[in-house]
């Protein structure tokens, strides 16, 4: 049985077949299933012919290997220096093993593959810079995980997102109409205590447009009434597309290239119909990564850009402090050891480490940020990116994984930790569950409105 | 011997050499797609410019990286080879007297003083090289006998160099070798890892470029390397 029911090499695209690949609790007929999945080389070898280009080839010819790369990978460093961990390592006897041997690889081979593409790597980047000869093995994962993906070695979660994106425009089964409703239904929850606020659907030439993860919509309701409130009480001119508003990108951890570019046109769609001046996405690592980062030449955009500037919240954020939109009781800020989490997708991959300690400055009382160490570039992974966090098949890595980060925010001292990441959200929760080290974690927008100076305009009438 | 080696054979190595590695240089930056790549090379030409050369600046300067500081005996033996091997090739006296009656111009060069010791740092700083990938597991699990191959192109013509410096047993001889040597490695540079003379420049540039256009450079910031 080459191609199974559950495990086979067509993407998912439809509700019904998205249903179907969930019915299979955990995936377990799915990974039975895979043992017997047949690789087809033909198209492996093929496919790596046609985009296997300089770049790639040159990385894998050159690699001097020095491994300076292993103390930069935390995966190495948690798995108590395990030589298999060496990020050249993990590469060449994938991928470069692939190649070597002219795409002739058995199904053991696949499988082996895909657990090193997905609970050996995150593809945080952070062996890129620490390099000589700026090999960025986190990027030739994601090429392998694309390949793997088109023969359908891929885990089951990733399965199913990319397919949630291929067939709801989302990463979770989110309608258009499930979004705009939610968001309606959430502001009118909070329209009492914050006179004035609306959810503007689908204006035409609008400052902003906003954006964000499909799980706010379906687990995290109040984000989107948090984003709403600091909108209307920043006064700016802002709208959501109902069509188009899902900035996230599972497709893009599953390798399903197909899927990411017909997720990315969705929001570009929304901004060529909306003509917003400016896009702003919600408090997402990889959504943004997706979005703003590699979206635009997913799409075929050569000048490498969306179609209307887009920034992360981060820098929205910094930017309505500076000018003071959004004003801070000084009696309120945090008057207790903090720390906040680099996401590798913006900060290591956009350079956005400013916009984030800009904000602290306004919001944590002098003398209370306590940095992690290392930081900014240069920071580890939350020991979740890259799909590693949704994946049970890979739960025992990952939460091993998650031991750099808890001893990084141990040295910190804090108790509080703030992560303007889903993704790092996630993982710092989960850590704290695993380990239990006493601290708790947040996103920046519950934690501004609590101290907020609401303007007059706001108040609810005494 | 001696006058093939000096005559139609530098020629040969020296002409597959740089025809190689402008080939090889031209097909690597040929071969960059920016949807492949996901980086908008022609769209951003000044942006990825000042990514490329810094990378490869801050890359070229001993201890200027973050990489290179967290590592520092490694930084120290892969400099101390490295300057040793680029450094005494191309300035020691006799290649220049060389230089000088096969084409008419020389470069400047190097005191012998200068010279011995920079070879010999080459050298013992190879050795640790060496030593690093037997000793330490993260290393010698990627090593191949392909790496050994290539540490000794890199080292026999020092070797060499240095017997017949000292003018240990046949000079005439060692001195032959020495050439031999030499020319091997010119002709194994386009071909083998040793290409990595001049795709170092090209694989630290691309990545410069991806990190001035796409990651941060166009946003004013600068990667920390």
């Amino acid at each position: 049985m080459p191609e199974g029911k559950y495990c086979n090499k067509t993407p998912v695209n439809t509700p019904e077949e998205v249903n179907f690949l969930l019915s299979d609790t955990s995936g377990n007929q799915y990974y039975k299933e895979m043992k017997n999945l047949e690789v087809d080389s033909d198209l492996l070898w093929a496919t790596i012919q046609k985009t296997l280009k300089s770049r790639l080839r040159t990385w894998l010819e050159i690699c001097a290997h020095c491994g300076m790369c292993a103390d930069s990978c935390f995966l190495y460093l948690v798995n108590d220096r395990d030589p298999k961990q060496v990020p050249a390592y993990k590469i060449q006897s994938t991928l470069g093993e692939i190649i070597k041997r002219k795409g002739k690889v058995d199904n053991a081979f696949m499988r082996h593959a895909m657990e090193v593409a997905w609970a050996q790597c995150t593809c945080c980047n952070r062996c890129g810079t620490y390099c000589p000869h700026g090999i960025d093995t986190g990027i030739m994962f994601g090429y392998l995980r694309g390949l793997l993906y088109q023969q359908g070695f891929v885990p089951w979660e990733m399965k199913i997102g990319a397919g949630m994106h291929r067939a709801y425009r989302a990463q979770m089964d989110v309608t258009n109409e499930d979004f705009v409703e939610t968001f309606e239904w959430m502001v009118e929850e909070n329209e009492e205590e914050y006179i004035g606020l609306t959810v503007p659907v689908d204006v035409e030439n609008a400052d902003i447009m906003y954006t964000v993860n499909a799980r706010e919509v379906k687990h995290y309701p109040e984000d989107l009434a948090e984003a709403a409130i600091l909108f209307h009480a920043a006064g700016e001119n802002w709208t959501v597309p109902s069509e188009g508003w899902e900035q996230t990108s599972l497709a893009m951890f599953a390798g399903d290239w197909a899927a990411c570019k017909m997720q990315v046109e969705s929001v570009y769609a929304a901004m060529e119909k909306l003509k917003p001046k400016r896009m702003i996405g919600t408090e997402c690592g990889h959504a943004h990564r997706a979005t703003v980062i590699e979206g635009p030449y997913w799409a075929g955009r050569e000048n490498g850009l969306p179609p209307v500037e887009s920034i992360h919240y981060v820098e929205w954020l910094a930017e309505a402090l500076r000018e003071g939109k959004l004003k801070i009781d000084p009696s309120k800020r945090i008057r207790e050891l903090v720390t906040m989490q680099d996401s590798c997708n913006y900060v290591r991959n956009q350079g956005l480490k400013n916009a984030t300690r800009e904000i602290m400055s306004h919001i944590v009382e002098p003398g209370y940020f306590v940095e992690m160490s290392p930081n900014k570039e240069h920071n580890f992974c939350c020991g979740g990116g890259g799909g590693f966090n949704g994946i049970g098949l890979f739960r025992k890595q990952r939460n091993k994984g998650l031991e750099k980060k808890r001893d990084q925010i141990l040295a910190t001292g804090a108790k509080l930790v703030l992560a303007p990441c889903h993704n790092c959200w996630d993982a710092i929760r989960d850590l704290e569950e695993e380990f239990k080290i006493g601290i708790r974690w947040s996103f920046l927008k519950p934690i501004i409105i609590k101290m907020l100076v609401l303007p007059d305009h706001m108040k609810p009438e005494e | 011997m001696h006058e093939f080696l000096t005559g139609i054979f530098f020629w040969f190595a020296i002409t597959v050499c740089l025809v190689g590695m402008l080939v090889r240089f031209v097909l690597y930056f040929r071969g960059l797609s920016w949807q492949l790549d996901r980086v908008a090379y022609k769209a951003h030409p000044k942006a990825g410019m000042k990514g490329a050369f810094r990378s490869i600046y801050k890359w070229l300067i001993p201890y200027g990286t973050y990489g290179w500081r967290t590592q520092p005996f490694m930084a120290a033996a892969f400099f101390g080879f490295h300057i040793g091997a680029v450094v005494v090739p191309l300035f020691l006296s006799a290649h220049n007297i060389f230089l000088e009656n096969k084409v008419g111009f020389s470069l400047f060069t190097l005191n012998a003083g200068v010279a011995d010791f920079l070879t010999w740092l080459a050298v013992v700083c190879a050795f640790f090289l060496i030593l690093r990938r037997i000793v330490l597991p993260e290393v010698r699990i990627l090593t191949t006998l392909y790496d050994y191959f290539i540490l000794f192109i890199a080292l026999a013509p020092f070797l060499t160099g240095l017997t017949a410096r000292y003018h240990v047993g046949d000079y005439s001889f060692w001195l032959n070798l020495h050439i031999f040597c030499g020319e091997l490695l010119l002709i194994a540079i386009p071909f083998t890892k040793m290409s990595h003379v001049f795709l170092f420049f090209a694989s630290r540039a691309q990545l410069g470029m991806d990190f001035g256009i796409k990651r941060g450079g166009m946003k004013g910031t600068k990667m920390a390397w």
